[in-house]
């Protein structure tokens, strides 16, 4: 039998350094201590509704519904969360848990720059010191975002090794946190890595479906039919999906990123192209070579540039609960453009892949039934760079 | 009692860490063969691993040589089977839980008997997680060599007590490569671990000098040394197996 902590059927567990075991021992005891505790919940709640600007609106896209000809479109809107994505829920919640453990610097890994911004905003709110880990390639591709997070009083340290994008900052950072523990809280930014990060990560973002359920029931008086993200480690995701698995009629669609397509090598689509492995303290779905070696993959969106996905994301796969499919950099960007163009809404290109799915699919279902995308994060950090695919060189 | 066991008879052990594959696996041969000509009582062979997470730059540079130059899993067991031909001294592989997983434990731990690997260690396989895989070491007579790290406190005891072939003691916090100075108390930490075990213990992390695996041995069975070997390698390329010998000479000679 191997380790049953934090398991999601075969996959998640714990492997990772000797050196790191009473560190994540110490921070599942203090999670289990905090996670029902009035006042810590309290504390929390106050972050998200009075600094994060929660509850995020369930907007109706009516326009697109029209557009689109099938059934109804409603976006959640974590776009309009301080900070521009739904990192910030995840954060807050591990910087409050970090400063109750007594702990006063806090690191992160980032792709895209937005979990390292809202490291960065949280530690600057709770007077926390801050190093955010970023590929050297992805400090080119969100040149504003590493001028935010500095603004914002972060150390951003370019990762130079390996691929230099998303993978390699979070080897990076776990190396860092090897070699300072006490004071040092590793804030992971996804729902991947070893027990306990998985189960906590899902926590705090579970907020994202409490309140399209809730949004729902007010709007519609009834479930949605779909509801869809996009999915790198799969935060945003897990988060949207959570409260609706033990609802079966909801059918649940994460948006992997093919990049050029699943069929070359230029592709990030773990679930589609990847296989059983062992990488950043996790069992899960890895895009990886015959002997294990894991791929350099490829995605125009830095925020979905990585091998592998959460182990909860890998156990909906395997269950049949969750289906993942691929949505290449061309869709991706069209459908930024689409949602621009029609809703007047600027989605991050990682939102993008959800809303290029759902383009595909509106279209052929009944007008009475509703389909919610999640929109994780505002576009303005991607303008430059779509530009650029476009053949338009900007000045940022 | 392993074969392993033996590296542990001639005084406190040498054990060299070498990357198979940088420059190549030839040069790597060529290397082992001048290790064991000075002196060292056995030698942990890295497969490497694209995504070393608990390795220091030095030693994730020379992954990254070795895979470039195209060294793979298969062609680093025929060097083995070729290589104990003429050596006769304990070798373990150290690589990383997915090159393992992604070969098949069975067939991995097969091979290893197959081609003559007395042990493995893997850093991203703490205690809680050994189950992945020791009931395939034991099936073939593979010791799964366990860590303890400064950090370990109330879990030495529990690892200690189950430990096979060697226990690896880690030096220091964070990753592999050579340290100016050692914080962590290792005569304390070192202590609590040989009450605990039944097996050698060595010491590895950070070591470079003869200075200091002189020190570090007064506390252990051994000193285990990667980063400052693989750095020779790297500066010498196919030229560094004579270089290997003068350096593993002066620090076996150290600790004899």
């Amino acid at each position: 039998m191997t380790n049953p902590e934090g398991r999601f059927g075969i996959h998640g567990g714990q492997y990772i350094p000797e050196t790191l075991m009473n560190a994540v021992i110490e921070l599942e005891e203090a999670y289990n201590r905090y996670k029902n505790d009035p006042e810590f919940n309290k504390e929390l709640t106050g972050l998200f509704n009075n600094y994060a600007g929660r509850p995020s609106l369930l907007y109706y896209a009516d326009k697109m519904t029209k557009d689109l000809g099938g059934a109804k479109v409603y976006l959640k809107r974590e776009d309009l969360n301080h900070t521009g994505s739904h990192k910030i829920n995840n954060v807050l919640g591990q910087a409050l848990l970090a400063k109750k453990m007594g702990k006063t610097r806090l690191i992160a890994e980032t792709g895209a720059g937005q979990h390292g911004v809202a490291t960065a905003t949280a530690a600057a709110l709770l007077g926390m010191e801050c190093v955010v880990f970023m590929g050297e390639e992805d400090t080119k591709r969100q040149a504003l975002n590493v001028y935010r997070m500095r603004l914002l009083g972060a150390d951003v340290i370019p990762v130079k090794t390996g691929t230099a994008t998303l993978k390699d900052a979070v080897s990076e950072a776990m190396r860092e946190w090897t070699s300072r523990i006490t004071d040092t809280h590793y804030c992971l930014g996804s729902v991947m890595g070893p027990h306990p990060f998985p189960t906590i990560v899902r926590d705090f973002q579970a907020v994202i479906s409490r309140e399209i359920k809730q949004q729902m029931m007010e709007a519609e008086g009834r479930l949605p039919d779909v509801v869809m993200a996009c999915c790198g480690g799969g935060s945003n995701a897990i988060g949207s999906f959570y409260h609706f698995i033990e609802d079966k009629s909801v059918r649940l669609i994460g948006c992997e990123a093919a990049g050029r397509g699943i069929d070359t090598f230029e592709t990030a689509a773990t679930i589609n192209t990847g296989r059983l492995g062992i990488f950043h303290g996790m069992k899960s779905y890895f895009c990886q070579d015959e002997f294990g070696q894991i791929a350099p993959v490829y995605s125009i969106s830095a925020g979905l540039d990585y091998p592998g996905i959460g182990p909860e994301h890998a156990h909906l796969h395997d269950i049949g609960r969750a289906e993942y499919v691929p949505v290449t950099d061309d869709e991706a960007v069209n459908a930024f453009e689409y949602l621009s163009r029609t809703e007047g809404i600027i989605p991050a290109i990682e939102s993008a892949h959800a809303v290029a799915h759902a383009l595909k699919i509106v279209p052929g279902m009944p007008k009475d039934k509703t389909v919610v995308i999640t929109i994780s994060g505002r576009g303005d950090k991607d303008c430059a760079a779509i530009a650029r695919y476009r053949g338009e060189d900007i000045n940022e | 009692m392993s074969n392993i066991s033996k590296a542990f008879e001639n005084g406190k052990a040498f054990i060299p860490f070498i990357t198979c594959g940088d420059p190549d696996l030839e040069t790597t041969a060529r290397v082992v063969k001048e290790a064991v000509r000075a002196g060292a009582d056995l030698i942990e062979l890295g497969i490497p691993f694209s995504d070393p997470t608990a390795e220091g730059p030095v030693i994730q540079a020379a992954s990254e040589r070795a895979l470039k130059a195209g060294t793979t899993t298969d062609k680093i067991f025929e060097m083995v089977a070729e290589l104990r031909r003429e050596v006769a001294i304990p070798l373990t592989f150290m690589t990383y839980a997915n090159v393992v997983f992604s070969y098949g434990a069975d067939r991995f731990m097969s091979r290893c008997s197959e081609v003559g690997i007395d042990g493995l260690v893997l850093p991203d396989i703490p205690f809680e997680e050994k189950e992945e895989f020791l009931p395939f070491a034991k099936k073939y007579g593979i010791d799964l060599v366990s860590l303890i790290a400064p950090t370990s406190e109330d879990r030495i005891s529990m690892i200690a007590e189950e430990a096979e072939g060697y226990i690896y003691i880690v030096s220091s916090l964070g990753v592999t490569g050579v340290r100016n100075k050692i914080t962590t108390d290792i005569a304390s930490l070192t202590s609590k671990v040989k009450e605990a075990s039944h097996v050698p213990c060595a010491i590895g992390f950070g070591i470079s000098t003869p200075e200091q695996a002189k020190n570090m041995a007064q506390y252990a069975d051994g000193v285990i040394v990667g980063s400052a070997i693989v750095k020779i390698i790297a500066e010498y390329g196919k030229d560094a197996p004579s270089h290997v010998y003068e350096y593993v000479k002066s620090m076996k000679d150290a600790i004899r």
